[in-house]
Order: structure tokens, then sequence, then C-alpha cells
């Protein structure tokens, strides 16, 4: 079974860590490449990506004529993806422990970020996506 | 990955042969969309076959036949569709030889496709897709590896490059020479951006993918045997080689970027040096100067100091300013004003960055912030140098580049 871990963070969040010292941003950068091989190697990894900064996020609708209208405003308390991890998974258990562990990531003062992962499961078939 | 078909060593000649088959075929058969498709087809069977039962006695040859089947099948199946009475088109297909085939081939096919598919009609990442799948010989999965889609994905950009072909319903021949001079430089495009795109992208998580920068490289190497006068040709290759001569040194053991003035210059490729700065001479003194031979001067100049130091920035600045005559772009503004700043200091660099904050087409972009942080850093205003680090970290859209930045930041910070 697939599940997505979703790595969510505030502006302000995002804020702090263009602040953190540079022995937390290596020790952190160190920890997703760890991390992701960890992944790897134990035979759950699907993919990962990481996004863009959210101050270059954009919000569209369509417009009356079906033309992108761009909304750029959002509310402080907004969270934005950062990033995320799929996996595959015999359990939520597992998935559990995995996004425990990406929590885990050092964060600033070399202490553990403890940031909240959001868990989501990964639907089997694609076929209303037409996929 | 090791055991990926890129490593055997047939490899390189089943790439070299790629273009001349498809050549063959697509004259052949005067259907180069199909051709295509069926040359593909012959060479993924190749990757499959050769491994277990040897390269065949002539691997060419066993290619030609292999697509023609393919094609022959194809036209069958075209025709059954069409619910024809007789496949008497096919049958006399079928009865063509191989050495009648191969009589057919012209030494230009080579050229032919890389102009085909360079086509101006495509945009350029069609282009790119079509020119490394019909004259690179890659099969549809190492494309799509390298530019990491799915192979569907893929597979579906290619055939639509080549609907494009069809419908703009350009002939397959060699453009007239007045043509020819016209549509290299969109060739040359190609083949460069084939190559930035795998330079950059060698930085990063993304190791296991196909390198590019080497697939451009051989690339550029046919055109210029193709081409052996046209000095533009030979002054990409050039400004390529003395480019990935700097690759083993641009990422440090985490994959960390490192830039150009903290680079390990022994760790520097002596011999793509050696071999760049040979052909730009040889470029050079044929009178007509182009964009790619200043860049390749500008990169043998890099290549040639042995620190930043020692650079010899007068004479960047010197063949920027005759680039920004020859091809104006912000891109050699910017470089231009890095240049400047280091001949006539930081506060000189800055002031020829401002037109740019106006200019659309650089406004915004992470470079622009990057180097005004650098210029501030060096003027010791560290508060408006963290700032800009930052700005332009939340930029780009390189993670590597976006974790440089932000520690340049945060190295600055730690020292107020």
């Amino acid at each position: 079974m697939k599940y997505i871990l979703m790595m969510m963070g505030k502006k302000s969040d995002f804020d702090g860590y263009a602040k953190w010292s540079k022995e937390d941003l290596q020790a952190n950068v160190a920890f997703m490449r760890a991390f992701s091989k960890e992944l790897k190697e134990t035979g759950v990894f699907v993919s990962t990506e990481g996004l863009g900064w959210p101050s270059e996020a954009k919000l569209i609708r369509a417009g009356k004529d079906g033309e992108p209208v761009t909304d750029g405003v959002f509310p402080e308390s907004k969270e934005f993806l950062a990033g995320y991890w799929i996996i595959d998974v015999e359990s939520p258990e597992q998935a559990y422990k995995i996004a425990a562990r990406a929590s885990r990531a050092p964060g600033a003062g070399a202490k553990a970020a403890n940031m909240p992962i959001e868990v989501r499961r990964v639907l089997s078939s694609h076929a209303d996506l037409g996929l | 990955m090791a055991d990926q078909p890129h490593d055997v060593p047939f490899e390189h000649l089943l790439r070299g042969l790629a273009p001349q088959v498809l050549g063959a075929v697509a004259r052949r058969f005067r259907d180069f969309s199909s051709a295509e498709d069926a040359v593909q087809e012959a060479m993924i069977a190749a990757f499959r076959q050769w491994p277990k039962e040897g390269v065949p006695e002539n691997p060419r040859g066993w290619l030609i036949q292999v697509a023609s089947r393919r094609m022959t099948d194809h036209m069958r199946s075209e025709l059954a569709r069409r619910e024809r009475e007789t496949a008497v088109a096919a049958e006399t297909e079928t009865l063509t030889s191989i050495l009648e085939i191969e009589a057919d081939m012209d030494p230009d096919d080579t050229l032919i496709l890389l102009f085909m598919c360079c086509h101006p009609a495509l945009s350029p990442s069609s282009a790119i897709t079509l020119t490394l799948r019909a004259v690179g010989g890659l099969t549809t999965a190492e494309i799509a590896n390298a530019f990491l889609v799915p192979e569907a994905t893929m597979a579906q950009r290619i055939s639509r490059a080549k609907q494009t072909i069809k419908t703009s319903g350009v002939p397959f021949r060699l453009p007239s020479p007045h043509e020819r001079t016209g549509r290299l430089p969109a060739v040359l495009h190609v083949l460069y951006l084939i190559f930035s795109e795998g330079y950059t992208s060698s930085i990063g998580s993304h190791l296991q993918r196909f390198d590019l920068a080497c697939e451009a490289i051989r690339l550029t190497r046919s055109a210029k045997t193709l081409l052996p006068d046209n000095p533009e040709v030979v002054g990409l290759l050039a400004l390529m080689l003395l480019t990935d001569a700097r690759r083993a040194a641009r990422t440090g053991p985490d994959e960390e970027l490192i830039p150009l003035d903290k680079q390990d210059r022994t760790l520097w490729d002596r011999s793509e040096i050696a071999e760049g700065i040979e052909l730009l001479t040889a470029a050079l003194s044929k009178g007509s100067v182009g964009l790619y031979q200043l860049q390749a001067a500008i990169a043998a100049v890099h290549d040639e100091a042995e620190s930043v130091e020692d650079t010899d920035w007068a004479q960047i600045l010197a063949l920027y300013e005759l680039l920004n005559r020859v091809a104006p772009s912000p891109m050699v503004t910017l470089n231009l004003a890095i240049a400047a700043g280091m001949v006539h200091g930081p506060a000189k660099g800055l002031e020829l960055l401002r037109p740019l904050d106006r200019d659309p087409r650089i406004a915004g972009h992470y470079r622009l912030d990057a180097v005004r942080a650098h210029f501030f850093e060096k003027m010791g205003d560290h508060e408006a140098a963290i700032q800009h680090y930052r700005i332009a970290a939340a930029r780009t859209t390189s993670m590597p580049e976006r974790n440089y930045l932000l520690t340049r930041a945060s190295d600055l910070a730690g020292l107020a």
C-alpha cells in the first residue's frame, strides 16, 4: 500500500529555516539524503520531491473566459507543502514509523525538529484520473 | 546503475549506427516517422540480444534488417487496417535486399537528421528529445530517465514532435547550403541545451540519470566531422569540453555545489582543457567569431588560471564586451557585470546590474540576487548580502543551489 508523507510548514517556518546556522543546514541536508537512501535500500521508496519556496507560490483559478487568474495572497496561517515522499509499505503502522523518522530530522540548534508530517493513503486505482 | 545498457562496450557502436540506419530506412520507405519507430525497436532488440549473442558480423546490416522487417510489418497492418484487397506493396518491400538499402545510404544522413530534428517548427524541448532519439540513438526510457519524467510521457512528446515534422512537410534531404546557414544556429542551440541540461543536473540527488553532457559532446563531435569548416560548431565543441573539464571539481563529497572560486583546480580534466583550447585556437584562426567561440574563449581563460586571483579578469571582461555586441542578452550583461566587478570593484558591478531590474527577461531571476549578494559581501555590507542570498535561495529552482545560497547567508550571519 502506498502512502504520501508530506512535510508541511507555515511561511514563518520557512523564514526560520532560512536563518538556521550553517551547521544545522548541513546536518539537515545530510539527514534528508541519508533518509532517502535508507528508503531505497529497504525497498519502500517510490518517489520524493522538494518544492520551491512558498513566496514563489501562486494560486490560480480560471476566470470567466477560462484564462488563468492569479491570486497570490495567502493568509499567514496557511500551511505550505515543503516536499514529500511516496512510499510503498506493508501496513499503515510502517508508514507512520517512517513518518516519525522524517519528523525527527535535525532542526535548529541540532535538536530534532519534530515537525508535523501529514500521512495520506495514495489510492490504488487511477482509473478515475484516466491513467 | 552499473548494469545499465549505456555502460556496455557496444553501446557506442550502436549509437553511432543509429542515425545511419535511420537515414537508410527512412529514405527507402519514405516515411520518417514510422522509420524512426522501427529503428528504435531495432535498437532495443540489439540492446537485448547483442550482450547475449555477441555483436553480429555486420551490425549495421543487422539493424537495417530488423528495422526493415518492422517497417514491412507496420505497412502490412496499415494496409489491413485500410482494408485493401491485397498486400502487394508490402510484399514488394519485403523483397528489397538489405544490401540495396545499405547502398542507398548517404554519408550526410546524420546531418540530414540533425537538421530535421532541430526543425524551427519544434519547441526546444521537442527538438531535444527527438534529436536524442533519432540522432543519438537513445531509447525512450533513457531519455525519460534523463529528464525525470515517466516513459509514457516522453513517448508522447516524441510522437507529437514527429507529427509536427510530418505536418510541416519537410522532405528528407539535406537543406540547401543557404538554408543550412540559416538553420545551423537552431541546431547548435539544441546541442548546447542538451549539454547544459546534463551539466547542471549532474549535481543533486539524481546521479543515476543518463549522462546528457557526454551525449551532447558526442553529438557535437559528429556534427564537427560533418561540418569541419564551420568555426561555430568547433567553438561549441570547445565550449563543452572546457566546461565539462571542471565537472569533478564542481560538487563536494555530499554532492553540494562548489562554485568556481572554491574549486580544487587540480581536479580539472587537463586533457579536455587541452583539446578544448586546441579546437578553439583553430576555430578562432578562421576569422568569423561567433557566440560559442567567445564563450569557449571565456571558459578557456578560467581554465588556464591557477586560481581566481590569477584569473585574467580584464581579458574576460573584454570577451564579454565582445559577446555583448555579437549576441546581447540579459545573461551576458549579468556576466559582464561580474567581470567588471572583478576588474573595477564591486560598486561598478552593482551599477551595471541596475538596468537589469527593468528587463522582464531577467528581473526576479535568482542569479541577479545571488550576484548582488556576492558584491555586497565583497564590499563588507553583510546585512545586504545576507538579504540577497536569502532572496536568491527562495527563487532558485535547484535544491543544491538553494542549500548553497542559504549556507552562504548563514555563514555571513555567523560572522555578524
